[in-house]
């Protein structure tokens, strides 16, 4: 095996697994009474965001650099179907999935031929041509942004302008969204694909169509990333064309790598790293890109696995 | 009058990561010798080379290149105090010209033959002066493999398998190249498994086994010991 | 279009093209002789464009005497780096250096934004190259003919360097077998240093030239790599000739692409390189690696 797999390697210790997970829980339902709603609500998006881009890059060893694509599209399509259409909010969250699943489609069919330095530049090519696009499309109405997103209602009858039932819905769609990728790594076509990406040959050797299972993969975690840029044009009643510009996937792939893209959980923390590091600084007044890439530096040279993945290593777990 | 040591090696070990490959390796070879390691495959013998060229790193214990240790000396260091390696796979660089081949290895020390002196013993070389490296046969390879070392003046040689899977007519070539190494009084220790072609140029041949030197025979007792000698190389 | 339109679009497709050849000649020695994707080429740039300002404001050094000072403290700068952190993730994987440098890039980037402000600061255009000729059918200013004459000056004598002496022939040997070219004597931990040393100098000089062109902003080389990635992409990664080639030939195209859709004419770029990714992924003057 070339790769160490912390996500699907038995658990020395489930009963630990369990309890984290217990206190997670916990923490993820008193939080919004500790800590300021909305800015958990970003920090749960960028976990979901970070967590979809790892599911790529897990299960396949594809790091790709165009994942804003995904994200800023769906927060675009789900704040104009709610803004100017009017959908409810499962509706718009809805379309913003559909918007990222369909775009994955397409440009995993271009890109998954490819693999690492080629693969990153075709991503990162065809994420310009989007962000171009959203320039000059008039629904989005370039650099003023889409704003005056409406909330709706959850259910039909949840009121969401209340920043903690929005926190708490929000918390609902992360966990889904978890719990797909955590079904999806640990189902046989999971393990397919990482036979895929441990020997590709004996894979085709085999009789795996891997183009197809790569796109499946990476179709999966564009749908999910757009789950998560549509649920952050909604919350947060805005989606801008930072949302589809390069330094947006940059931003992902680092909170990834910074918790480590060998673990499930691993972008969960670098997501919260990132997200508290950008809020912290930007009122200190430090450069928080430098300060992200210094970190980011430090992980490549010191903690390759990751923040969770080196942990993990560390007490053996 | 005492002959001066080219080469020295005590108690030399090496290691590929966590693998230990030479268990102490002792070899002497006087200044002017052509001396040959022999052994089966796999015992350690183009590690000995890479150890004393100082290629691979991982290594202790002694190695002294006439009288200076260089246990610890970087491949560049050692090549300059006048050490020229030809490599078993021969590393003729593709994105060079045979021309360029030759003259890259930069002179070391004074003597070495000059590019009319090569070409009279490599008439092919001469003919095939511009082709891209790799356009060459496997025998002209190594022909400039060597020529490019003997370019340098280095007065110690080491040569891996100079005549592996070559025709009889450039083996002999090869051979004749020895001879004006020996005739320049160069040292030159050689890794060879072609028995006969070992016993015309060597002096000596130390035997090597899982790491370590076994035996060493000398040219006058070659043909005595010829039994021995097919059982080390697993004949 | 008229005939002088035609000719100002060339021109601007030339600049642009310039500044691509010059980074992604850099980006291509870096690659070809430490398999290093170096994405902090655009910080090099910028901090050669930076240091050119500092030495104006703070030293009276004018722009003559740093388009060779400013270059030489980036290479210096360059060094620095190459043997504290990027050495460490040399190695047949190219994805740790790519990932490093794009660390690098936003770390500088943060810490010149930090230190000076994400303004644009004017630098001034030499006196000797103000104004310009007045042709009979187009105007020739003469600083931007300067900025083409000079990148494509530096960029051949570069290539002349490296295809034609034995300086090159060395690090074309060191670039291929480095362990073997040790084995001869010579220095290749020293060239591969050198080797990074000139890809930045290289982006530093782009800087100096781009200063009086597009004023200095810590912001400036962001935009501008991502568009030479594509270029050397399109030319092939470790292809010398390809770099240059592509990078004036898809400046042109870029150029007279503004004509026509003004908006899109970096996309042309990006289209032309998926379309040279899918069909000759080495690039058009590279070899697989």
């Amino acid at each position: 095996m070339a790769v160490v797999d912390h996500v699907t390697t038995p658990s020395t210790r489930p009963t630990v697994n369990l309890v984290l997970s217990g206190i997670g829980l916990v923490l993820l339902v008193a939080a919004p009474f500790v800590i300021y709603p909305l800015f958990l609500v970003k920090m749960l998006c960028f976990c979901l965001f970070a967590c979809a881009f790892n599911l790529l890059a897990h299960t396949t060893g594809l790091l790709s650099f165009g994942h804003a694509a995904f994200f800023g599209s769906a927060a675009y399509t789900a704040g104009y179907a709610a803004k100017a259409w009017g959908v409810p909010f499962e509706a718009a969250i809805l379309i913003g999935t559909a918007t990222g699943l369909g775009m994955g489609v397409a440009m995993g069919f271009i890109s998954v031929r490819r693999h690492g330095l080629y693969f990153a530049m075709i991503t990162l090519a065809l994420a310009q041509m989007v962000y171009f696009l959203a320039f000059q499309l008039p629904f989005t109405h370039a650099d003023d942004g889409l704003s005056g997103i409406p909330r709706g209602r959850a259910l039909g009858f949840i009121d969401l302008n209340s920043d903690v039932m929005m926190y708490y819905a929000t918390a609902v769609i992360f966990l889904i969204g978890y719990a797909i990728i955590y079904r999806v790594i640990h189902s046989p076509f999971g393990r397919i694909l990482r036979a895929i990406r441990d020997n590709q040959p004996r894979a085709i050797s085999l009789g795996y169509n891997v183009d197809t299972y790569k796109i499946a993969a990476f179709s999966l975690s564009a749908a999910l990333s757009g789950l998560a840029g549509a649920t952050k044009a909604i919350a947060l009643h805005l989606a801008t064309v930072y949302d589809v510009h390069w330094g947006m996937s940059g931003n992902v792939l680092v909170m990834a790598m910074l918790g480590g893209t060998e673990t499930l959980f691993g972008p969960v923390v670098g997501a919260i790293l990132v997200t508290v590091l950008d809020d912290y600084l930007a009122e200190s007044g430090l450069p928080v890109p430098a300060v992200v890439g210094t970190t980011f530096v430090l992980c490549i040279l010191l903690f390759r696995q990751g923040i969770v993945g080196e942990l993990k290593k560390l007490f053996k777990l | 009058m005492v002959t001066k040591n080219r080469l020295e090696v005590k108690n030399l070990q090496a290691f590929y990561g966590d693998s230990h490959v030479l268990h102490g390796v002792d070899l002497e070879i006087a200044e002017g010798e052509i001396v040959t390691i022999i052994g089966r495959n796999g015992v350690g013998k183009t590690t000995t080379l890479r150890a004393i060229m100082g290629i691979l790193s991982n290594r202790r214990g002694s190695i002294k290149i006439a009288g200076q240790e260089t246990i610890a000396a970087r491949p560049e260091q050692i090549a300059r105090i006048g050490v020229g390696y030809v490599p078993e796979e021969r590393g003729i660089f593709a994105s060079l010209s045979v021309a360029d081949n030759l003259i890259l290895p930069p002179i070391v020390a004074e003597g070495g033959m000059t590019i009319a002196e090569i070409y009279d013993l490599f008439p092919n070389l001469e003919e095939r002066t511009a082709s891209a490296g790799t356009r060459l046969s496997g025998g002209e390879q190594q022909m400039l493999a060597i020529a490019r070392v003997l370019r340098t003046g280095a007065s110690l040689l080491l040569l891996d398998e100079p005549t592996e899977g070559l025709a009889p007519t450039i083996v002999q070539r090869i051979g004749q190249a020895i001879d004006s190494m020996k005739r320049k009084g160069r040292t030159v220790l050689l890794i060879e498994q072609n028995i006969r072609f070992a016993m015309r140029v060597a002096d000596r041949h130390y035997v090597m086994e899982s790491g370590r030197i076994v035996d060493m025979i000398p040219r006058a007792q070659v043909a005595a010991k010829m039994q021995e000698l097919q059982h080390y190389l697993g004949v | 279009m008229s005939r002088d339109e035609f000719l100002g679009q060339l021109l601007v497709g030339l600049i642009n093209g310039s500044f691509y050849a010059l980074l992604s000649l850099g980006l291509s020695i870096i690659f070809g002789l430490l398999g290093i994707v170096n994405v902090a080429q655009g910080a090099f740039y910028m901090a050669g464009a930076f240091f050119s300002w500092m030495m104006l404001q703070w030293l009276g050094i004018g722009y003559w005497p740093a388009l060779i000072l400013a270059p030489l403290a980036v290479a210096a700068f360059g060094v620095v780096l190459e043997k504290t952190m990027i050495f460490r993730v040399y190695g047949p994987d190219h994805m740790p250096g790519l990932l490093l440098t794009l660390g690098l890039l936003m770390a500088i980037q943060g810490m010149f934004v930090y230190i000076f402000g994400a303004n644009a600061r004017p630098y001034p255009v030499p006196a000797e190259l103000r104004g310009g000729w007045d042709l009979d059918f187009v105007f020739l200013p003469k600083y931007r003919v300067w900025t083409v004459f000079a990148s494509v000056t530096v960029c051949f004598t570069t290539w002349f360097i490296i295809e034609k002496t034995s300086l090159g022939r060395t690090l074309r040997a060191a670039n291929e077998n480095p362990v073997l070219t040790r084995s001869f004597g010579i220095n290749v931990p020293a060239l591969i240093t050198m080797g990074f040393a000139l890809g930045v100098a290289l982006a530093g000089f782009a800087g100096v030239l781009a200063a009086p062109l597009y004023t200095v902003s810590p912001l400036m080389g962001v935009d501008l790599i991502i568009i030479v990635f594509a270029v050397v992409v399109v030319g092939g990664l470790g292809s010398i000739f390809g770099a240059i080639i592509t990078s004036l030939g898809l400046g042109v195209i870029e150029g007279f692409a503004k004509v026509f859709y003004p908006q899109g004419s970096n996309m042309v770029i990006f289209i032309v390189m998926i379309i040279v990714l899918l069909i000759k992924p080495a690039g058009l003057f590279g070899s697989e690696k």
